[in-house]
């Protein structure tokens, strides 16, 4: 998030260049949602894939609402104690202008507030990945609602709103690092310390079932991660949003390269999954650092992004924690190496004069960085583990062993992904009966 | 009638249509199949995890035969479906009581 832009003496007035920008940039983070959707939907088995891409969709409706009612409120209201902010103006909504300036800055509350809506939406969908084939779909609809109130409003307050403790102490995170991508992965693993493993973990097959879905995914993430990163600087005033978008797309080709190579050396085989899981490895990495560091400096963050993520996957079989679609393995470590990077690699000619150790600056900001880094990562996994243990005991978590087997689209959606039945439209195979229409639809007016 | 089966390499189907046609056969019948003989699966890896795929995809082709041509006609198989390599499949024939053409009502060799 930027600094309010203090150089000019007069106030800031509307730009209609840079809200145009922020509307589109809000809705290229709008399309992660549904991108990630289709990158967690192709790496579950068929029989789960309706419920994975749900998970994610569901919060486009949730959190949104929430957005409106209280969350602007709370993230970026007025400081209490540097832990949450609360405006009661923005509750609703409600008294809000419509070309009232967001503080310091040439673009509407409105337009700020949207663009930061859909970083909320997408926070929560990010821990989905983790509980793949298992969660009860009501249960995930509170979950959601219950982490976004108490974990990710405070949160981003924490991190980007005025008076926010990690914003006030100078922890570096241009577009959530901290706030995104540690706050999920911490959450996801808290939440599966709780919750446990799916049934036949380590035992039964568990392939992807579409690496297609997954590449397209990957690719509509990547996209939209343009507007979620350079759109982090609010405008474009001083360059910086284009440095942020050089380095997105430098941070992420080297993060490619990266896994390959490690794969390459490790498993004998460049893999398409390994291709996009790279690519997301070194967009989470780049998300805190790309303001900070120049294009050399943000390939070493994706080249290393990339190992140590691929690394990381394998974590899971070691340890025996089911992070099913490796949220921890990717947006944990990588948010955790990008914001830590930002302690070696900053290189002071980019959103603020800010030094790392490679330039010569010490390990003051490092140090910075480590307490952010920190601070998120405890509080996040904490608290998620809380709230997943208080809803199991009451509404239950997970659904029935049997209902797990069969497959969870079937049991919570009442519908399949695919038909895969080809002769005769599937009447041979499937046996499915015509939808009994309503008497008066039969009828044939002319 | 002897009903000849062969279950073999999918990119074969192409040449064993072709030299059954040359050699008169009119209808035949295929379906994917998967199995394995001495030949087993391979290995795949995602994101570092391995997994042993045991099932090969084949096809099994169904032909219908009067008795004097099976031999010949297993012999027309196995020359269009062999590669040489390890997994080209079997072929054997079963001897087959009855066959009726569905639309006309004929029976036996007549139906073929």
């Amino acid at each position: 998030m930027a600094p309010a832009i203090t150089l000019a003496a007069d106030a800031p007035t509307l730009s209609a260049a840079n809200t145009g920008f922020m509307l589109i940039c809000s809705a290229l983070v709008m399309l992660m949602t549904p991108g990630l959707a289709f990158f967690y939907g192709g790496m579950v088995r068929v029989k789960s894939t309706l419920n994975m891409l749900m998970m994610s969709f569901i919060s486009l409706g949730i959190v949104t609402v929430l957005w409106v009612l209280y969350g602007f409120s709370m993230a970026f209201g007025t400081d209490s104690g540097g832990i949450v902010g609360w405006n009661s103006d923005w509750v609703g909504l409600s008294d809000i202008g419509l070309t009232e300036l967001w503080d310091g800055y040439t673009i509407p509350v409105f337009v700020f507030l949207v663009f930061q809506l859909m970083f909320a939406v997408l926070t929560p969908a990010l821990i989905s990945g983790a509980l793949a084939d298992r969660v009860k779909f009501t249960a995930w609809a509170l979950f959601i609602a219950l982490w976004a109130t108490v974990v990710y409003f405070p949160v981003a307050h924490w991190v980007w709103g005025a008076g926010g403790w990690a914003f006030e102490l100078g922890v570096i995170d241009f577009a959530g690092g901290t706030a995104v991508h540690i706050n999920a992965g911490a959450a996801a693993l808290g939440v599966i310390l709780v919750i446990g493993k799916r049934v036949g973990f380590k035992k039964d097959p568990m392939r992807p079932h579409s690496l297609p879905l997954v590449m397209l995914g990957a690719g509509l993430l990547w996209f939209g991660w343009f507007g979620f990163n350079a759109g982090s600087w609010l405008g474009n005033d001083d360059g910086v949003g284009a440095l942020m978008f050089v380095n997105t797309q430098v941070a992420t080709g080297a993060a490619v390269l990266g896994w390959l190579a490690y794969e390459k050396i490790r498993h004998g085989a460049f893999t398409t999954l390994g291709a996009a899981s790279g690519a997301v490895s070194g967009l989470v990495a780049i998300t805190p650092a790309g303001g900070a560091v120049s294009p050399l400096g943000a390939i070493a963050v994706g080249l290393i992004a990339g190992v140590l993520c691929a690394m990381a996957v394998g974590l899971k079989y070691r340890f025996g924690y089911d992070d099913s679609l490796d949220v921890v393995g990717v947006h944990l470590v990588g948010g955790i190496l990008g914001s830590l990077l930002i302690g070696l690699f900053a290189s002071g000619k980019g959103q603020s004069e800010v030094q790392g150790l490679f330039y010569g600056g010490g390990l003051d900001q490092f140090w910075k960085q480590c307490a952010g880094v920190f601070g998120v990562l405890a509080y996040s996994l904490v608290v998620s583990a809380v709230l997943a243990f208080l809803l199991d005991k009451t509404i239950g978590m997970r659904v029935s062993e049997d209902d797990e087997v069969a497959g969870i689209d079937q049991a919570q959606h009442a519908e399949t992904a695919y038909d895969f039945s080809g002769a005769g439209g599937g009447a041979a195979r499937t046996a499915v009966t015509a939808p009994v229409a309503p008497a008066e639809s039969k009828k044939v007016d002319a | 009638m002897k009903l000849i089966t062969a279950v073999v390499k999918p990119h074969r189907l192409d040449e064993i249509k072709e030299a059954l046609q040359a050699f008169g056969v009119h209808g035949l019948t295929v379906t994917e199949a998967s199995g394995y003989g001495r030949q087993r699966g391979h290995t795949e890896v995602y994101r570092g995890a391995e997994y042993t795929v045991d099932l090969v995809p084949k096809i099994r082709i169904e032909v219908l035969v009067e008795d004097d041509d099976a031999e010949q006609l297993i012999d027309v198989v196995v020359k269009a479906a062999r590669t040489g390599k390890i997994g080209d499949g079997k072929v054997w024939s079963v001897p087959v009581e009855t066959a009726v053409r569905v639309r006309t009502g004929e029976r036996g060799p007549d139906a073929l």
